[in-house]
């Protein structure tokens, strides 16, 4: 990892921060790339797991059933610390998954991500799917669609919905810093992302560079909104 | 359903598997050798490692991941098998760690110094002198906002051993002008700029500390602020999955004539920060 | 098709009580009376989207095998999808190849031929309920169940609705509906099927029934009182 040079040249003025990020400084871009890494990841973990479940809660009843949908809604407010905390101990060489030596490594990282976010997104995938099966269940067997073929439909018409929840997903994820802190060390050049290069700058008092990584995470987190904005647009219009 | 479901489902996993393909893209430099060292926040920050290791690994290829955090948590880190080695600045805390049966040596590094910082004002006219305890009296007495890590540090603990000397333990009774924020030395700096207080930090982090304001040194100088580096390998009778030869292997670059090199070669604005010391007998 | 003795329980009340009633080919039924009376039930029972409590639903017809059937809801649900893709989901959905020709004379068929494209959902309500009817068309039934048709639709739309159900009429299809709009049942039965509380009071041939109701509820829905 080449030695960062903002390390040793702190940029002296608020413009400063633009002009590494307009210069494309690598260290920045490294730090910005192992961000989106690991948040995707951890986004598309958290859908494979969360759509399916999502769907499944949604469209089963079995007792307990309401029970389970108040449990999740809860866990979507999960502090990101926490989890960071109980993934640590799980990873830990000292906890029971310890074996598998992920502390401290990316993969970790996405680990947390996906177990604070697929509360979220089963949550948000159940309420939507459950909406439009109210409406469409009826309907469909009345145009004798067997009921695989009804959710398949569902689904298929739920498509943008569905995406704007993983963008919703992507953005809790890519704003935390409490979980891939607490798991991932924050070791330069090889677990440090912007939310935690921000964290250390900021105690280092680089604040100039705090303030670089921020807008660019601003930026990001404004982009991913943008998207979900312009998808429910265009869904709107060409669907309804 | 099946049909369709199941398609997205492997969309979907071709993508996680895509995104972790190209992260374990990482993995062949990691197979190359690494370790893990659990050190501090300051000396993180104070830029030591950007300095020395790389060094290192162009002499040895070992790549060593630093994970910075309190000493506490550090010795903690240690304690649980999650570091190779260990490298802090609390001599009573490590002796104990290996006493304890995690590490297998302590050996001295270097070591730098605290420096008392103060406000302008300088409400307790420590300015200017070389007795850090005369000036924590002082500091006491005029009741002079005073902020602490609070967080089981190195720094924290060489700052409670010089208030006992001077006699107090302000730790304990909690008045209102000491103020114990339980965060690294940045984040004090940052609080004591912000508060006009005076703070206890090591000159390393308070060199290279960017938001100095109207910080300056108080009190510098005194025998008893020095701050002693040591490192230890984590027993690997302890935890067997430790790398105890890349890690051994940095341990003996460090205290040897090359490492030391390295650290009495790592200056900030001119200014050495760091006192190498390792003994030759190792 | 025949509805033999159909009772219905559901959360503890009767919603239908013993109700028969034949449901002859290219005979128009109309079924009326009050809110609650159990017509939206006694046509999901005949379309088969609820299981009777006891009776049964015979559909042997003379020429033997039973008749395809369509649904269309008071409220139709539009899929999320422009117009001309409802229609041809209901097509695949009645496995039927869903030629775009075809779409396109279901369409013109409903008066929705340049509305192919518009989403479904942002039409309008008389545009929805003709939509609805595309799709129930889609299927080639030979009977086609409507729940209350034009029930919340202005003049004109309800008379473009009633126009495509008397071509369905003239095309064959067996007309089996409910309304609240006695004109409409006047305009359009053949058939008529008094209800309240769940009970067939009343069945026979329309003309009869609005000249000479048999039954005191009967004579009181058509002077226009509440019939309880």
């Amino acid at each position: 990892m080449p030695h960062p040079v903002f390390r040793k040249d702190p940029p002296v003025s608020g413009a400063g921060a633009l002009e590494l990020i307009v210069r494309g400084d690598p260290a920045l871009l490294a730090i910005v790339r192992l961000s989106l890494l690991v948040t995707v990841s951890a986004t598309a973990l958290a859908s494979l797991i969360g759509l399916p479940a999502g769907a499944l809660l949604a469209l089963a009843r079995f007792p307990g059933r309401t029970a389970l949908v108040v449990a999740i809604n809860g866990l979507m407010g999960l502090p990101p610390v926490v989890v960071g905390l109980a993934v640590f101990l799980l990873l830990s060489r000292s906890g029971p998954l310890g074996s598998l030596g992920l502390l401290f490594t990316p993969t970790a990282m996405v680990l947390a991500q996906a177990l604070l976010i697929t509360p979220i997104i089963v949550a948000l995938t159940r309420q939507t799917i459950e909406a439009l099966w109210e409406e469409y269940s009826e309907e469909l067997s009345a145009m004798g669609v067997s009921r695989g073929s009804a959710v398949a439909t569902l689904l298929w018409d739920l498509r943008f919905p569905l995406v704007t929840i993983l963008l919703a997903g992507f953005g809790r994820a890519a704003a935390e810093v409490g979980a891939v802190i607490m798991v991932g060390g924050n070791i330069d050049g090889f677990t440090r992302v912007m939310t935690t290069s921000i964290a250390l700058e900021t105690s280092k008092g680089n604040l100039d560079l705090a303030i670089g990584l921020g807008l660019v995470l601003i930026g990001l987190v404004l982009a991913v909104n943008a998207l979900a904005w312009g998808v429910r647009q265009w869904a709107g219009a060409h669907a309804g | 359903m099946r049909s369709t479901i199941a398609s997205a489902v492997l969309a979907l996993a071709l993508i996680a598997g895509g995104a972790a393909a190209t992260s374990a893209q990482k993995k062949p430099e990691a197979a190359a050798q690494s370790i893990v060292v659990a050190s501090t926040t300051s000396t993180q920050d104070s830029g030591l490692f950007g300095h020395i290791l790389p060094l290192f690994k162009a002499k040895t290829g070992i790549d060593v991941k630093v994970v910075a955090q309190g000493t506490g948590q550090a010795l903690d880190t240690g304690r649980r098998g999650d570091a190779d080695v260990v490298l802090v600045h609390a001599k009573a805390q490590e002796e104990a760690f290996v006493a304890n049966g995690f590490g297998v040596k302590r050996q001295d590094v270097m070591y730098n110094d605290f420096v008392l910082i103060g406000p302008a004002a300088d409400p307790a006219k420590a300015k200017g002198g070389n007795d850090i305890v005369a000036a924590l009296k002082a500091v006491a007495t005029t009741k002079s906002p005073f902020v602490s890590r609070g967080d089981k540090s190195g720094t924290h603990s060489a700052e409670l051993q010089l208030w006992q000397v001077a006699g107090l333990e302000p730790q304990k009774a909690k008045p209102i002008w000491y103020r114990e924020i339980g965060q690294g030395m940045g984040a004090a700096l940052n609080t004591a700029a912000a508060m006009g207080a005076y703070v206890l930090a090591d000159r390393g982090t308070w060199i290279s500390f960017k938001g100095k304001d109207s910080l300056a040194i108080a009190v510098e100088g005194d025998k008893r602020l020095f701050n002693q580096y040591g490192v230890i390998l984590v027993d690997p009778a302890k935890h067997p999955h430790v790398r105890k030869d890349a890690g051994q292997a940095f341990i003996d670059w460090l205290v040897g004539a090359e490492g030391q090199a390295a650290i009495r070669s790592y200056k900030i604005n001119g200014q050495q920060l760091f006192f190498p010391n390792a003994s030759p007998s190792g | 098709m025949r509805l033999e003795d159909i009772t219905l329980r559901a959360g503890g009340s009767l919603v239908l009580d013993d109700v028969s009633l034949p449901l002859a080919r290219g005979v128009t039924t109309v079924l009326l009376g009050p809110n609650g009376a159990g017509k939206t039930t006694l046509l999901k029972v005949a379309m088969g989207l609820v299981a009777p409590t006891s009776g049964r639903v015979d559909e042997a017809t003379a020429c033997g095998g039973a008749p395809r059937k369509a649904f269309v809801f008071q409220r139709p649900v539009m899929l999320r999808r422009s117009a001309a893709a409802n229609v041809a989901f209901a097509l695949r959905a009645a496995s039927r190849p869903a030629a775009t020709g075809e779409v396109d004379a279901l369409l013109a068929r409903v008066g929705l031929g340049s509305l192919g494209s518009r989403p479904a959902r942002l039409m309008s309500g008389g545009e929805q309920q003709r939509l609805a009817l595309a799709r129930a068309l889609a299927r080639a039934p030979g009977i086609i169940f409507l729940d209350e048709p034009t029930a919340s639709l202005d003049p004109a739309a309800t008379k473009a609705v009633e126009e495509i159900i008397k071509s369905m009429i003239a095309d064959g299809v067996t007309v089996v509906m409910s309304t609240h709009d006695l004109g409409q049942a006047r305009r359009l039965a053949d058939r008529t099927a008094f209800m309240a509380r769940g009970r067939l009071l009343e069945t026979g041939p329309a003309g009869a029934f609005f000249s000479a109701p048999a039954t005191r509820e009967a004579r009181s829905f058509l002077a226009g009182d509440i019939v309880l």
